[in-house]
């Protein structure tokens, strides 16, 4: 068994000590480091094992983001999964230095070894997931039942997340009025849940929930749940958690697909950024990629599709 | 000139004269009481140490470490009959700091007290039941803000009722002092908290109007006095003056006892030094004409902070050398002898309007904020201190503010104070630690259990349903329940909060440009060579809440090109190492100030090594004496940080190489 191969078994053993070596062979630049990561993430991606229900959360500065994560993590924990979470923060542009504070919302009950909080830094990526997030996401899921992923939420983020994540959940702000903009912004897109935090506010957000409602109906998106949730009182959490899991028991064997149809829309990314805009338009832009990767077969290694995605030479 | 003697003139009355003091265990602190009550001290100041400011008993895992640290363990009502064993309590003035638990420390005063033949109603003293300030700055909090704020309002009704000589709240602008505040911050957030207070007092309805005027009467306040001593003593004359303008236009108190503004102090400790510490005697007795100069605005009680207090806990010795100058001032000088001197001075008068102008804009800022408990949970009055202390210690750094025998005059010979085997400070005994405990466990054997359980069920339920928990409480106090047991069954009704840090948003002073180059170069260079960017845990082990230095580490280290996990303070060994694990910490920076580091960093350690993480450097920052730097190094601490450090880029540079060495880089 090569070292890689024995971080990957200690991942799919939900060992703590191989999810934290893997993360930090993913973050590292080092050639000898990237090289074992690209072996872990191959090994534990096509691993029958993997397991795992990866959902993330975004929406505006100021929401009550990691609040409301700490509350569902706990509900998690409450209902005997083990979790996973990856919290992503925003660098300094001058230093490249951050602060990673998310972590401290996370109340974690002395001991409990059946939550494992992984603070990452947005680097360059402006408030988008931080690089290596997706194979990070990876190792997570099949070390830990639940994988939460938060990110804040401005621009790029929000479909960085939902890429990455099989169910996101997009928090919204009480206030009346910019509803409806909000779901113009083109962020219909990407969620799958809404949650109106805040609702120990009252009024104010049984008035915006009843908004959301009329403009998922206009945009004939009626289905989505949207649950009014608070993070300071804990109300709705529960309710909250129970949508998440009717969507994936809803989704039932379809999730193997559309996790195979994100994790191809992440490598043709990726390949992007690797290569450049100009490389993927000659060799016939983003369709075309997407192309050559449907002739590899469901569960290939993501190194392999990275290197078909955009071929070299 | 006769020889006949001058006409002697009639001197005020001083204010109490207190020191601030608690150790080890109930009867040697006892002890230390009736030795300063035989010295001239005028009043009691207790110190609490930490497992009963936060509610713990001694032998809960969090207090490792800290029982009888920096304050006097009190575990029930044993250990408070103790403390007070042959001081009458009928006669004394009690100060009490202590916050999250004051009902708890409240019903073992009372009941002590009746034990003692005392009556409810000749009771002298405080509690200092301000959460405000301890989620900004001390630390020292228990609950989310709600209950606690509910908890001083039931201290508050209760005193107002039974205790009419009683101090229920001291609000503090001290520790927002301590952690950097500018005067005006200073005096708009300890104001601020106050009016919220009063305002959550007013809205429970438990007080009819025609009392609520008293209540405002019993608010007193905590203050803190510094180095530039003119303006802080434009600061309490104006602090004074919009305390009566609130009570007349906001709660319509007319009685002028009742309007007057009621201040303690204890002056600074912030701006002592470690460096030449001789010289904090005069700091001292500066900050101290602060707060006594001008009678319209002077203290009714002084506490001082002993010479050596950055070096460690003070001995006896050093508390009667403060002490002394309190007498010195209030009996041999003139200074009671003279009305204010600074009415009708232009100066004073141009100061006070300026403080004045910008404490309204700062008080209409918090309200903006949507006031007091929500900006305290937003962690937007928290960024604004944390800022603060950016800015000042920026401007030490600078050398544009100057300090004597730290950034100027600092040649020094050695200092005969600090030459003998002791260091110049206390050293707490090590088994105060596990006799306190033993007393606990042959305390809780001799109790009646169902008798305990009943009354902790009484304490439940009237927390949950809103009732007033004194009653329960003393209850509690008289059958025996311990502080832990009080307050786990807070805990468990209303939760535990973790405030916001503050240290996300802040940008500002960096020091010298050319320092916060060196450090983004040696971070960026380790950071190259380890393969990712070097990620330092910045941990507060145990129950000490003064987070300045680890905030201010924390802030700087980002600003070098660190990624930097800060999780706030409170934390076992055991979150500090399974924090370190996940995130993939390269190194380990450890704040600790309430003298608990020899028990608290192995245990740092141990955790480390049993989740195979032995090679993370571990740097300690804090309050370290000298004679236990060796010991610290000994265990296999890297590097270690005292005040004397004020140079933040410098500190990043040594976190960066010693980093690059643990891990096998040449730096």
């Amino acid at each position: 068994m090569t070292p890689a191969q024995g971080i990957a078994e200690r991942v799919l053993a939900g060992e703590r000590g191989g999810v934290a070596r893997a993360l930090n062979l993913i973050e590292s630049s080092r050639n000898d480091d990237r090289e074992a990561a690209r072996a872990v993430v191959d090994a534990v991606a096509s691993h029958p094992r993997i397991g795992g229900q990866v959902v993330g959360l975004t929406g505006p500065p100021g929401v009550g983001k990691s609040t409301l994560g700490g509350r569902i993590v706990a509900e998690w924990r409450r209902r005997g999964h083990t979790v996973g979470v990856i919290a992503v923060d925003p660098s300094s542009r001058a230093s490249g230095g951050a602060v990673l504070g998310d972590r401290s919302r996370i109340a974690k009950p002395a001991g409990d070894d059946g939550v494992f909080i992984r603070s990452m830094a947005a680097r360059d990526r402006l408030g988008g997931l931080a690089p290596g997030s997706v194979d990070a996401i990876l190792v997570m899921r099949a070390a830990f039942d639940r994988v939460l992923v938060e990110t804040v939420g401005v621009g790029q983020s929000e479909t960085d997340v939902s890429t990455a994540a099989d169910q996101t959940v997009v928090i919204v702000q009480p206030a009346g009025g910019d509803t409806l903009q909000f779901i113009k912004a083109g962020l219909m897109e990407i969620f799958d849940l809404l949650a109106v935090n805040k609702a120990d506010l009252g009024a104010i957000a049984e008035r915006t929930r009843r908004e959301l409602r009329a403009a998922l109906r206009v945009l004939d998106r009626q289905d989505t749940p949207v649950v009014p949730t608070s993070g300071a009182t804990g109300t709705g959490v529960a309710e909250l958690v129970d949508a998440v899991d009717e969507r994936f028991a809803a989704l039932g064997d379809g999730l193997a697909g559309l996790r195979e149809a994100k994790l191809r829309e992440h490598v043709v990314r990726t390949a992007t950024e690797l290569h450049g805009t100009l490389a993927l338009a000659r060799h016939g832009g983003h369709a075309a990629a997407l192309g050559r990767l449907a002739a590899l077969p469901p569960g290939s290694p993501p190194s392999a599709l990275l290197a078909a995605a955009i071929p070299t030479s | 000139m006769t020889d006949s003697a001058p006409t002697p003139r009639e001197k005020a009355r001083p204010w109490v004269i207190r020191t601030y003091s608690g150790h080890s265990s109930a009867a040697a602190s006892n002890a230390l009481y009736r030795e300063n009550l035989a010295r001239g001290q005028t009043g009691l100041s207790v110190a609490f140490d930490l497992p009963t400011q936060t509610g713990y008993d001694a032998d809960h895992a969090l207090a490792t470490g800290e029982v009888g640290k920096v304050g006097v363990p009190i575990g029930h009502l044993g250990d408070m009959a103790a403390l007070f064993d042959g001081i009458p309590l009928g006669e004394m003035n009690t100060s009490m700091t202590i916050n999250a638990t004051a009902p708890w420390l409240l019903a073992l005063y009372v009941a002590a007290a009746e034990r003692q033949g005392a009556k409810r109603a000749d009771l002298r003293g405080t509690t200092q039941n301000d959460l405000v300030k301890e989620f900004l700055a001390r630390g020292t909090y228990m609950l989310p803000p709600e209950p606690s704020m509910r908890l001083q309002a039931d201290v508050i009704s209760f005193t107002v009722r039974e205790m009419p000589r009683w101090n229920p709240v001291n609000i503090c602008s001290y520790h927002l002092q301590e952690a950097g505040a500018t005067p005006v911050l200073e005096v708009s957030y300890a104001l601020a908290g106050a009016l919220a207070l009063l305002d959550h007092v007013r809205e429970r309805g438990d007080i009819d109007e025609a009392t609520f005027p008293k209540v405002f009467g019993r608010i007193s306040f905590f203050v803190n006095a510094g180095m530039r001593f003119i303006e802080e003593m434009v600061k309490l004359r104006v602090m004074g003056a919009a305390w009566e303008r609130i009570g007349r236009e906001r709660y319509g108190v007319t009685e002028p006892k009742l309007l007057r503004f009621r201040y303690g102090v204890q002056v600074n400790s912030l701006g002592l030094t470690e460096q030449q510490p001789e010289n904090n005697v005069y700091r001292i007795a500066l900050e101290m004409l602060g707060v006594v100069l001008s009678k319209r605005a002077r203290a009714r009680a002084v506490q001082l902070p002993a010479w050596n207090e950055a070096l460690g806990l003070p001995r006896p010795w050093d508390q009667q050398w403060s002490l002394r100058l309190q007498q010195i001032l209030a009996h041999e000088s003139d200074l009671l002898e003279y009305g204010d001197l600074f009415d009708g001075s232009t100066v004073v008068a141009e100061l006070e309007a300026e403080l004045t102008a910008a404490v309204e804009r700062e008080m209409a800022w918090i309200a903006s904020e949507g006031g007091v408990v929500k900006a305290v949970q937003s962690g937007a009055m928290k960024e604004r201190l944390v800022a603060a202390n950016t800015e000042r210690l920026g401007r030490i750094e600078r050398g544009e503010q100057k300090v004597v025998g730290v950034n100027c005059f600092t040649e020094s010979a050695p200092s005969p104070l600090v030459a003998g085997a002791d260091g110049g400070i206390m050293t707490v005994d090590p088994q105060a630690e596990r006799e306190q405990i033993e007393r606990l466990v042959a305390w809780r054997a001799g109790r009646n259990d169902a008798e305990v359980a009943a009354a902790l069920t009484g304490l439940r339920d009237a927390a949950k349903t809103g009732d007033s928990v004194m009653d329960p409480s003393i209850r509690c106090a008289l059958v025996g329940v311990t502080t832990g047991e009080w307050g786990g069954v807070m805990r468990e009704v209303f939760g535990e909060y973790r405030a916001p840090t503050g240290v996300g948003a802040v940008s500002g002073a960096k020091g010298s440009a050319e320092g916060l180059q060196r450090a983004r170069e040696a971070v960026e260079r380790v950071s190259a060579g380890l393969g990712r960017r070097l990620k330092l845990l910045v941990g507060k082990p145990g129950l000490d809440g003064h987070s300045n230095g680890a905030e201010q580490i924390a802030v700087r280290a980002r600003d070098a090109g660190m990624e930097v996990v800060y999780e706030g303070i409170r934390l076992t060994p055991e979150q500090i190492a399974s924090g370190a694990e996940e995130e993939g910490a390269h190194a380990i920076g450890l704040s600790i100030l309430s003298g608990s580091h020899l028990a608290l960093v192995p245990a740092v350690f141990a955790a480390l090594k049993a989740r195979g993480l032995g090679r993370i450097p571990v740097i300690v920052g804090g309050i370290i004496p000298e004679l236990d730097r060796g010991a610290l190094e000994a265990m296999g601490v890297a590097r270690v940080f005292t005040p004397s450090d004020f140079d933040l880029n410098a500190i990043m540079v040594e976190i960066a190489e010693a980093t690059g060495r643990a891990h096998g880089l040449n730096a």
